[in-house]
Parts: structure tokens; sequence; C-alpha cells
């Protein structure tokens, strides 16, 4: 019972009956689930007409490569957002992971990758606990971690004057630079990550109840799903997913940057609603996330092509974009039968 | 000077009569505990030069804090007032030429638009308030700086004096930022509107059965919030005598909230207190400025404001409870 739910104007009983067997209802299902995935198409397809440079191998694996990290701050918002939850925490987290993880490269790979997924796991774990057993606003709750994520990076980096380097011959950079068939390992990572979590989210109960928890908690409560556990796991996995991207990021770019991915929770939000998932939870997927990483990295790209215009553009045509789908999918979402 | 209107809730037992004194003046303690700390332990605490700072400086937060006080009450919250305060810098210093007047009329109304866009979002398409106003936060921050890519001077003599001069000793901002809360008290506590306000913030459904004009009053307060937010940028904008859309307002919704929060307003609506968010917004400062004279670098108050959010949410989440 999330605090700031405001539920959709009430559809009556007779309308919802109706609309079960309605063609219009079927398509305009298919248009959420797959609009995504149409607008990609089109927009690469419009892009490489009109760009030379588009799709060249170096642009798209640029592409690929930097769509990598956020691709997995998504997935864990993807789990987020579908127990009808949000987690505002992440681009903070991301910036914590990566100072961590270049910190603690200096005593071997292993305290590389650990540290900052012990760091940002606790963070993501007391998110769970304080949203799941006292029952405070997911939003207030990783607003405040957001803080408190931010000033505990700010206090190791000597309020960020500080910037740690990963050693050039260490195991860990190649983490982030390493190639592997000619397609970066941090892309790798991110499609394992990906088949992982649809698998989890399709196949397995603790998937069924992170579905069940959203559509309905205090029905999930009744039917025996354990409510409480299912949304400490999924913020501890959105914590350690930011972390985890954060540490890549930070092996990518061979330093633990204090000032990249701050208002990264809002490109991930945006591209897990872009990809079809409901905000209301109880609905979504987790390929729609990934598709809607790529779409807003297109987006990006292409702005970037045109060259003329600089990036404050982008903001605006992400926030437009945001806005826009927001509102097909709330007036698609009232066309269908939603649980 | 509880702005409170919702009648108690008789709660029988000591321990919840204790949860609900803490709920409707623990803030006012922890101005006073702050207060006593200081004079005790920090040098040169009690000089008129340092109220004034202090007050000059939370002016700009307690104004954004109305507005989002105003959202609140109503079961949302506004996420882009910190964009709405760069657009306000941006636009100031576009139309600056034609007077500042005309400057500040632009900015207000850009303010207005925001808000409106907000609020027909979350009124007519049936938006997560959240979402919505998230939405435009990134997208404002942009235009802003699309409008004024860097840094600007402000050269103005009326801005300058509106920003640096005082009324018997009182700064011109603080005199505003005081004339805008009892304004906004008033509002909440003896119109119409504020009568509506906390209706549809208790129940809307509930509202919207009683055939109040529930779009109306929310797309007026999300306008509210926009144009308060355009005010505070104007005002910064006077103080520090420079644009930058850049840094303007920055992690402004959060302070904002915080103090809302901190003040006693229920994130789940049907209740708004201005006093209490101007004491929220005090207390933050005082932590902050305690902090600092103490020689406590900033990311520790960042660390600790994050603490007195979970602390005050926690302390009002028995009130949500219906």
């Amino acid at each position: 019972m999330t605090v700031l739910k405001v539920r959709p104007p009430a559809v009556t009983p007779a309308a919802r009956t109706e609309a079960g067997t309605n063609r219009g209802e079927r398509l305009s299902a298919l248009a959420q689930q797959h609009g995504a995935l149409v607008a990609l198409v089109l927009l690469a397809a419009v892009a490489s007409l009109s760009f030379d440079s588009f799709a060249t191998g170096d642009n798209i694996e640029n592409m690929a490569l930097s769509s990598a990290f956020l691709a997995i701050v998504a997935l864990g918002m993807t789990f987020v957002i579908i127990t009808g939850g949000i987690d505002l925490s992440v681009g903070s987290v991301f910036v914590l992971g990566g100072v961590l993880a270049a910190w603690g490269s200096r005593h071997g790979t292993l305290v590389a990758l650990l540290l900052p997924l012990a760091g940002c796991g606790l963070i993501g774990l007391v998110n769970g606990v304080l949203i799941a057993r006292t029952r405070m606003a997911p939003f207030i709750v990783t607003l405040a971690s957001m803080l408190a994520a931010r000033g505990v990076m700010l206090n190791i980096t000597d309020e960020g004057a500080t910037t740690y380097l990963v050693d050039k011959n260490s195991l860990f950079i190649r983490l982030g630079q390493d190639e592997l068939l000619g397609i970066g390992i941090p892309v790798w990572i991110t499609v394992v990550l990906f088949v992982a979590g649809a698998v989890v989210l399709r196949r397995t109960r603790f998937g069924q109840h992170v579905y069940a928890v959203g559509g309905n908690e205090d029905a999930a409560a009744l039917m025996g799903a354990p409510v409480a556990r299912t949304k400490i796991i999924v913020y501890t996995l959105s914590g350690l997913l930011a972390g985890l991207a954060g540490a890549l990021n930070a092996a990518w770019l061979a330093s633990g940057v204090t000032i990249l991915g701050f208002g990264m929770e809002l490109d991930a939000i945006a591209a897990v609603v872009i990809g079809g998932t409901l905000l209301t939870g109880g609905l979504g997927f987790i390929s729609g996330s990934l598709v809607g990483v790529l779409l807003l990295k297109v987006i990006q790209n292409i702005i970037n092509q045109v060259g003329s215009l600089d990036s404050a553009y982008q903001q605006v045509v992400s926030g437009g974009f945001l806005v826009l789908v927001v509102i097909a999918q709330t007036w698609l979402g009232r066309r269908q039968q939603v649980i | 000077m509880a702005t409170d209107v919702v009648p108690r809730r008789g709660v029988p037992a000591d321990r919840a009569q204790l949860v609900q004194w803490m709920q409707e003046y623990g803030v006012y303690l922890g101005v006073t505990v702050l207060l006593l700390f200081n004079v005790a332990f920090t040098d040169h605490f009690l000089s008129t030069e340092n109220f004034r700072t202090q007050a000059v400086q939370v002016a700009p937060v307690l104004i954004v804090a109305l507005g989002m006080a105003l959202v609140i009450g109503t079961e949302g919250v506004d996420l882009s007032v910190g964009s709405v305060m760069a657009l306000s810098t941006s636009l100031l210093s576009l139309y600056l030429g034609y007077g500042p007047l005309a400057a500040l009329l632009v900015a207000l109304v850009g303010g207005a638009a925001v808000g409106l866009a907000n609020g027909a979002l979350v009124a007519f398409v049936g938006v997560q308030p959240i979402v919505a106003t998230l939405a435009l936060m990134v997208g404002v921050r942009g235009l802003a700086l699309v409008l004024l890519p860097q840094l600007e001077d402000v050269h103005d003599p009326t801005m300058a004096t509106l920003g640096s001069g005082d009324l018997v000793g009182i700064p011109y901002v603080v005199l505003i930022a005081v004339a805008l809360a009892l304004l906004v008290a008033f509002a909440v506590r003896r119109t119409t509107f504020g009568r509506q306000l906390l209706a549809v913030g208790d129940s809307r459904p509930a509202a919207q059965l009683a055939g109040l004009p529930v779009r109306r009053v929310l797309i007026v307060v999300y306008v509210c919030s926009g144009v308060l937010a355009a005010v505070a940028g104007f005002l910064a904008t006077a103080r520090l005598s420079a644009s930058d859309p850049t840094s303007l307002g920055n992690l402004m919704e959060l302070s904002a909230i915080t103090a809302v929060v901190v003040g006693g307003t229920s994130l789940s609506g049907g209740r708004v207190r201005i006093g209490g968010t101007v004491a929220g917004a005090a207390l933050i400062q005082l932590l902050n400025a305690t902090l600092i004279k103490h020689n406590l670098s900033p990311s520790w108050t960042q660390i600790a404001q994050a603490a007195v959010i979970v602390v005050a949410v926690y302390a009002a989440r028995e009130r949500g409870r219906r």
C-alpha cells in the first residue's frame, strides 16, 4: 500500500467484463507491450538512413557498451517497479559503487568487486527493511538513502576532491575494457543478467511473488505470499545491481568518477516505463526494460549525431518523451483490463 | 501556530498520546533543542548577523516548501520545483532587458506553465504525481539550460536592493517569505479552496462524490507550487546577483519535502501544517549550520538530513493509518 499511489479513475464492473473480449483491448495490450520495440526499430531505421555514421560497427559497439551500465540498473528497477515501488537511490548508489570499486581495486580484484556489492547491497537492504517493515512510502525512503549514499561517497572522496584511479594492469580493469568475440565484457554480463532476471521473474516462485505483491499487496498477503521478504529481496537486488553497474563503469573508465551517474535513477525509471512496465505495479517484463534503455540511448545518439544540438536538448527530449509514454500508457491501460 | 484542520483522533493509550504529541510538536522541540545546543556550544551564535544569515539562507527553501506542503496535502508530490527555479532564473536573465517587473512576470508565467502541465497530467490524464513531476523535472532543467547555457551575471539595481536590502533590519527576502507563509496559511485555514484541498487529499473518490471540483483543485495546487518555486528562483537570483541554471535549485525538491515532512504534514494527504513547515525548514537550516560550525564536512550534513527524513516520516507514519 504505497501512500502515493493514485488509482486511475474508476472503471465500472460492467465496462470491465465487456472489455474482456474486446478486440481493441487486445490491440492496446499489444501496443503497450511491443510499442517500444516498434519505436526502436523505426527510429534505428530512420537514423541509419539519415546518418552515415549511425549504423557503423564502432557506433553500435559504443552504444551497446554505454547502454550496458544503465541496463543493469534498469533491471533492478524493473523488479522494484513491478512490486509497485520505486527506487530513487540507484543513481547515487551507482556512483558510490564506482568509487568503492576504484578504492578497493588497490587491494585486488576480489575486493574491488565485493566491496561495492557489499556496500550497495547493504543500502538496498536498509531500503527494503524500512519499506517492508515500517510501511513507509518507497519514494521517501529511497530519496533519503539517495542523500545518504551521496554523503558517504563524498565522505570517502574528501568531498569529491579525490578521484581514485584503477591500476592499469589489474585484472579488475579488464572486466570493463576487455572484449570477448568482439563484444565488450560489460555487454556480456548485461546479457547474462537479463536472461537470469527473466528466468527468475517468469519461472520461479519468487518471481510470482513479485507480481502478486505488485498486483494487490493485501491479496498477496492473504494468499500466503511473503510480502515483506519479497520487498526486502527486491530492494536489495536493486542496490546490488546498481553497485555492480557502478563497479563495471569504474573498471571501464579506469577511475571512480564522482560526478557521473547522478540522475541515473530518472533514466532507469524512464527506460522501465517506456518498456511497458506499469508504475502501479503487478504488470511488466524484463525485455521491455532493455528495449527502453536502447531506445533512450538511440535518441541520445541521434541528438549527438545532429551535432548542432547540445546535451541540454537531450534532457528536454527525454522529459518530453517520458511524458508522452506515460500519457499513452495511462490511456492504453484504461482500455484494457489491468488486474 | 499549527495549521491543523483535521480534528484530533482520540487515542486512549499513554504511549499513543506521547507519539501523537511528538507528531504535533516534535519539530518545535527539535528546533528548541538545536537552538539551546548552539547557544551553549557554538561561538558567536547569538548575534543578529548570524540570525540574519540563517534567515536569508532558509527563505527560498521555505517558499518552495509552502507550495510543496499544498501538493503533499493533496496526496501528491512535486519533484519539478528545483528545475522550475532554474527555469525562472534563465527567463529572468533573458527578459531583464524589459525591466525587473516584466522579467519577474515572465518567470512567474513560466512557473505557472510548468505547474499547469504537472496538474493536467495528474488531474486529467491520471498519471501518478511522482512520475509526472519527474518527467517535467528532467525536461524543464534541460529547457532552462537550452535558454541560458551558462552562468550569467545579473546587474540590476532593483534586484540588488531586493536581494541584499532590508527594512528595519529584516531582509526583504525574509519579509517576502514570511508574507507568503501567512498568505498560504490563511488560504489553507480560512478559504473554501483550503477546505477543498484537504478534502481531495483525504479521499479523492469521496471528494469527487461530494461534488467538489477535484480536477480544478489539483491543477490550482500544482500551479501554486510552480509559481512559488519561480518566486524562490527570482529571490535566489537577486541574492546571488547571477543566473546559474546548472546548479540553482539542485536537490531543492528534497529540502522542501524534508521541511514539509519534518513539519508533521503526512505524506498520505488530507492535512497541511504551514507552521510546522516553517519550523521544519528552520530545523534543517539549523542542523546544517550546526554541523558546519562544528567543522563537519558537507557530506555529513547530507547523511544527517537523510536520517532526519527517515525519523520524521517514521514518526508521522502512524497518522497515515486509517
